[in-house]
């Protein structure tokens, strides 16, 4: 691929734009197009459910460069505006409205949209999703001091509304069908701690149940669950997963499974279309398997590696996955993929005054970190994972056992070998 | 980690820490004055830069030293700490740095006598 050829990005989100800056930073001076249906120029999406719905201030919004940042670079933004299909004979995307767009190389960062709740009544007007800046400005508006929030799924994004709505004042009650909340990522001692905390702050946490339906009363929805008494809610909250917009590269052909199919370097089965971010199935070398990623860390991460390769890096895209979640003063970091049947190691007491963190350990190796409040040693944890090294669960369950200690052991032996 | 500073080394200089108070692995946040600073020990030699990155609230002391560059534990941007420069995204802004002078074991700055340099 020729670096100065046409490069057009469908979806402007963190991703879209990431890439967009990483080929001019790269030194891409061919024509760069930014194709995205919201009206935004790109930004980045964990204030929504946190600072900025507590009080859609925009300073709290974090754009990737300021709107005015992409014409003076050359970057043409088509914001508001729909890819409807890609002609890959004729290297050309179809949009709603206006003339097709040519490519030399076409990068897809299309993302994910919230799964929809399909229970009777999940249509009622006061039933919302957060996905953007207008989701996140609407719900804000219903959090007034006293109003009845309901949030359906108690996972991340659901779990941080509960926080910010408990914080305004709100009177929030969360339905959730697993046993604890975010229990497909944190271990059941951190779910227990989670689970504990927002009751504490006042939040009326109902694990194991299950919503039935939804009816309007009077204006305002009635949620109806497998137990107790329905509840009467002035905003409902649904925050369920979300499913990766992979229609657009499905009518094109491409390769699809979970998410559009791509290799370490990005490339889908078409050499001169590519996709990053929450969209994409993407080989890691690190994990030895194919992940679909929902972070801010990959939407970013993975656009710049995707961009340097058309530029012609040839460097395969393989991070240990990191995330995080703030909950009221509670900072949530993970680096790596823990699993529930993996062997954990505790160090601290939830609640105590001192670090506390989970490590995962399988087949002797370091797979995971967690930790609240404690993101140093959860990155000294992200490149003991990085290293594959092996540290002891009696080394991890001390406190005394510094994790920097344990990272320079890694290095160590990682040397060694 | 973090300590108090004293404006106790001579004209124009604060004392930030003991040299020995700050290892590679290890940077210190130190508060002099309201401002607070991250100290960084890159193999024997002293850098002190602004605490607070530039694009959120992460404290670059409590941060990860990969090489000469800092990683902001809240995002992972990252900056060189000889310089200053903002080297990864989604950092962009540099940060303020300062001349360390290590005097009988102590690592002293002025704090008015700052740079940073433009992106």
């Amino acid at each position: 691929v020729s670096p100065q050829g046409a490069v057009v990005i469908v979806g402007s989100g963190q991703s879209g734009g990431r890439a967009a800056e990483a080929l001019r930073q790269g030194g891409h001076n061919g024509r760069i197009t930014l194709i995205g249906d919201e009206s935004h120029a790109p930004y980045e999406r964990p204030a929504l459910s946190k600072e900025f719905l507590s009080s859609a201030a925009v300073e709290k919004l974090a754009w990737v460069r300021p709107h005015a940042w992409y014409s003076e670079v050359a970057i043409t933004t088509l914001h508001g505006r729909r890819a409807v299909g890609i002609d890959r004979a004729r290297h050309v995307v179809e949009l709603d409205l206006g003339t097709p767009v040519e490519y030399r190389t076409l990068i897809l960062t299309t993302g994910a949209r919230p799964r929809q709740l399909t229970v009777e009544g999940a249509d009622h007007p006061l039933v919302s999703y957060l996905r953007t800046i207008e989701d996140s400005q609407e719900l804000q508006r219903r959090l007034s001091p006293g109003a009845r929030i309901v949030v359906i799924g108690a996972g991340f994004i659901g779990m941080e509304v509960a926080a910010t709505a408990v914080s305004r004042g709100c009177a929030v009650t969360v339905l959730e069908l697993a046993e604890l909340p975010m229990a497909r990522v944190i271990p059941r001692q951190l779910g227990d701690f989670y689970a504990d905390f927002h009751r504490r702050k006042g939040v009326d946490l109902r694990l194991a149940t299950a919503v039935s339906r939804i009816t309007d009363e009077q204006g305002r929805a009635l949620v109806h669950t497998d137990g107790g008494a329905p509840i009467l809610a002035d905003a409902v909250v649904v925050g369920i997963g979300v499913i990766p917009n992979v229609e657009l590269a499905q009518g094109a052909g491409l390769d699809t499974d979970n998410g559009i199919v791509v290799d370490e370097y990005g490339r889908t089965c078409d050499p001169h279309i590519y996709a990053a971010g929450d969209v994409t199935s993407h080989f890691n070398s690190l994990l030895g398997r194919r992940v679909r990623l929902e972070s801010w860390q990959n939407a970013q991460n993975q656009a710049i590696a995707v961009a340097r390769n058309i530029l012609g890096a040839g460097i395969p895209y393989a991070e240990v996955p990191w995330f995080w979640s703030d909950q009221y003063e509670l900072n949530l970091q993970i680096a790596g993929i823990p699993r529930a049947d993996d062997e954990i190691v505790g160090r601290g007491v939830p609640g105590g005054n001192g670090p506390v963190l989970c490590f995962h350990l399988r087949e002797g190796r370091l797979v995971a970190a967690i930790g609240i409040n404690s993101a140093r040693d959860v990155r000294f944890g992200k490149e003991i994972i990085a290293m594959g090294g092996s540290p002891t669960a009696t080394e991890l369950s001390d406190p005394a056992v510094t994790l920097a200690s344990l990272y320079a052991a890694a290095k160590r032996s990682a040397k060694a070998a | 980690v973090a300590a108090t500073g004293q404006a106790d080394a001579g004209v124009g200089l604060v004392t930030l820490c003991d040299a020995a108070d700050v290892t590679p692995d290890m940077p210190l946040r130190v508060v002099v004055a309201d401002a607070a600073y991250a100290v960084f020990n890159l193999d024997g030699q002293f850098y002190a830069t602004q605490d607070q990155c530039t694009h959120g609230p992460g404290s670059l002391a409590e941060g990860f030293l990969v090489g000469a560059e800092i990683e902001c534990p809240f995002h992972q941007g990252r900056f060189d700490i000889r310089t200053g420069r903002a080297t990864a995204a989604p950092c962009t802004q540099a940060l303020r740095i300062w001349t360390v002078h290590a005097i009988e074991g102590r690592l002293c700055i002025d704090p008015a006598e700052f740079r940073a340099e433009e992106l």
